[in-house]
């Protein structure tokens, strides 16, 4: 069983009096473990596909299975759930919370799954560990690096230890030092089983991938395979 | 564990009204000012309801108060050398009344003037009372010393009085009054007891103005009351009270100053005002008597606070709504301001009601402390007032458990709307906000 499967996906934005298709009847399936990169030209869908794959957002027709379960019918309590359990993401301009401090952040996923105050501590702390951040854990965001709030961000999506790592241009606003540090912590996670899709447009980036899916006008235009 | 959620979302909620601490003090504040208001106003009009229908009760409930007074035809009377003019309760007033009316428990008949008497050489302006054993029974005074009248006083006209403890001071200042003299129009009465509060010492009619023709108030004329039987009276004074208008030789006759009905039960009041009045109609030629209805006073008294209340709940919700819709205002802009954090917490798990929680409960706690503020304020006003003007002032539990829920009810009505704005943003477009 595939962790991802996508049967004829189709996203359609309806604005007034236009039909605006961003995908078309997309057919995907990735394995546990697999590391996939998804590029394509802007326009080309490629967050938008990454927001369903996330749940952030709803097909208009076709099928998303997560592991065994279609939740392209979920309702938003549901598809809430999910994404606090099943989904970690990380974006591009890292989407942190200001007035939180490092340990707070992490705890968020962990806190609206109901987890104890004194579990969640426990975790957070470990996975600050993990991203090499346990000196800093009372900062907050503003006192941080962009290289090291992102950081933040891959311990908080990995808090409720999810299916699937989401990224929307994690090094986008990196400078090419703390990109590599990034990138070899996904690498890391990689390492360790986790599955990842990560949207780049950034050839470099999509080199650390096993396959990279390219979109054009919201269709699979062809598939590459790395030689990792 | 779904108890402790909500406990962790209020700190956070708390946590967040703490770091803007202007905005919130200022947001709060129409919620302060308008239950401290609500709480003062209610004290205050408490307090003087409260003294108003304190007076009326002394005066019974179960009580019809029938005076006489001087016809108004007769005020502008004509000059035909001697005129003796009679009006007023008689004797066989009483007697009827107690006769025909079995609804009827008492009948106090009661002589009244305003005399000065003498302890040794201190004068003193009292209102002489001439009147039967069984007053007690009709009037709530208190005995504090000695007793009161007898049946046997009156049998045999004793010389003896009953006084007001209000003015002990004044007349015997720190001699003990039991079983003094004092001297009451050239004749000497022992004084036998002491009374206290109650007795109708102000002629309380249902009209503010005072009726003068019976006895002032305590501080414009009398210092109290002095109770003598009422045969002793009428040895002393007369049958009849004879006044001699000055200039002209008119004199007035009044037979007995007042007489106080008791009847059965409450019930009986008005049935009985209304017989009573058709009694005396039959055998007076003129209306030279008036009824009070302690009973009706009270009712009325109780009517004008209720729109007194009415009226203030009004203005209390007027300036509550106003303090409302300003906490909904600052809320949403809260909300605006915090897109982007709200599309975080839904991207990483919160469910709608998450969101609508953690915004209610912030609104709600502002204006639980802006009510809890508002009323330490209202309950230290109603205290200055009271020191600084003498104005009795109560302030009771029921107003201050009602600002409190009203404060919280006015966090969640006016709350939830821009909690469930928030919880309906759509997460990807609040990620992309500012």
């Amino acid at each position: 069983m595939s962790i991802v499967t996508i049967e004829k996906l189709c996203k359609t934005y309806y604005l007034g009096s236009m039909d605006l298709p961003v995908l078309r009847e997309l057919d995907i399936r990735i394995e546990a473990g697999e590391y996939i990169a998804i590029m394509g030209p802007s326009g080309s869908g490629k967050s938008t596909l990454l927001n369903l794959l996330g749940c952030l957002d709803r097909p208009t027709t076709g099928c998303y299975y997560l592991g065994d379960q279609d939740v392209a019918k979920l309702d938003d309590n549901q598809l809430s759930a999910i994404r606090g359990k099943r989904i970690g993401f990380i974006f591009q301009s890292y989407n942190l919370i200001t007035q939180l401090n490092v340990i707070e952040n992490i705890e968020i996923p962990m806190f609206y799954q109901g987890i104890s105050e004194k579990n969640s501590s426990h975790r957070a702390r470990e996975l600050a560990a993990m991203v090499g951040l346990s000196d800093r854990l009372n900062h907050r965001p503003a006192e941080l690096s962009g290289g090291q709030q992102q950081r933040v961000a891959i311990a908080r999506a990995l808090a409720n230890d999810p299916l699937i790592l989401l990224g929307d241009e994690p090094t986008g606003n990196l400078d090419s030092k703390s990109g590599l540090e990034i990138l070899d912590i996904l690498d890391k996670l990689h390492r360790q089983g986790m599955t990842l899709i990560i949207v780049t447009h950034d050839e470099f980036v999509s080199k650390r991938a096993q396959r990279i899916i390219h979109l054009l006008d919201g269709r699979i235009e062809r598939i590459e395979t790395n030689g990792n | 564990m779904f108890w402790f959620r909500i406990k962790r979302t209020v700190k956070l909620g708390a946590k967040s009204l703490w770091m803007h601490r202007l905005r919130s003090t200022l947001t709060a504040l129409g919620v302060v000012f308008g239950v401290c208001s609500v709480i003062s106003m209610l004290a205050i009009g408490e307090g003087a309801s409260r003294e108003a229908q304190d007076q009326i009760a002394r005066l019974g409930s179960r009580n019809i108060i029938l005076k006489s007074v001087k016809p108004v035809e007769e005020r502008t009377a004509t000059t035909e050398g001697d005129m003796v003019l009679s009006y007023g309760l008689t004797y066989g007033d009483t007697e009827r009344i107690r006769e025909t009316i079995p609804l009827v428990e008492q009948v106090i008949p009661k002589r009244l003037v305003t005399q000065d008497t003498w302890y040794r050489n201190r004068r003193l302006t009292v209102q002489v009372v001439g009147t039967v054993p069984w007053y007690q029974k009709v009037h709530p005074i208190r005995l504090l010393q000695g007793r009161f009248l007898s049946p046997l006083d009156m049998e045999y006209q004793q010389k003896v009085c009953v006084v007001d403890e209000q003015l002990i001071e004044q007349l015997f200042v720190v001699d003990d009054p039991m079983y003094k003299d004092i001297k009451i129009k050239d004749a000497y009465y022992c004084v036998v007891g002491v009374v206290t509060t109650a007795g109708p010492m102000a002629s309380m009619d249902g009209s503010s103005a005072s009726n003068p023709s019976s006895g002032a108030k305590a501080a414009g004329g009398v210092a109290g009351n002095v109770y003598i039987p009422l045969t002793a009276y009428k040895g002393s004074f007369g049958e009849m009270t004879v006044q001699y208008t000055g200039g002209t030789r008119q004199a007035e006759k009044v037979e007995l100053e007042e007489v106080t009905v008791m009847v059965d039960s409450t019930a009986s009041v008005l049935p009985a005002r209304d017989v009573i009045e058709s009694l005396l109609n039959r055998f007076h030629k003129k209306k030279d008597y008036q009824i009070v209805v302690p009973l009706e006073l009270l009712r009325q008294a109780a009517r004008t606070k209720r729109i007194f209340s009415v009226v203030l709940g009004s203005i209390a919700a007027i300036s509550l709504l106003v303090g409302g819709i300003g906490i909904m205002n600052i809320m949403l802009a809260s909300v605006s301001e915090r897109t982007r954090e709200i599309g975080i917490r839904r991207a990483v798990g919160a469910r709608r009601y998450d969101i609508i929680i953690q915004f209610l409960s912030e609104t709600v706690m502002l204006t639980l402390a802006g009510g809890v503020i508002g009323i330490a304020l209202g309950s230290l006003i109603p205290y200055l007032v009271t020191r600084f003007f003498q104005m009795p002032t109560v302030i009771t539990g029921t107003s201050l458990l009602l600002s409190f829920g009203i404060s919280g009810a006015i966090g969640v009505a006016f709350g939830m709307y821009p909690a469930c704005r928030a919880a309906y943003l759509d997460p990807i477009e609040s990620l992309r906000h500012e």
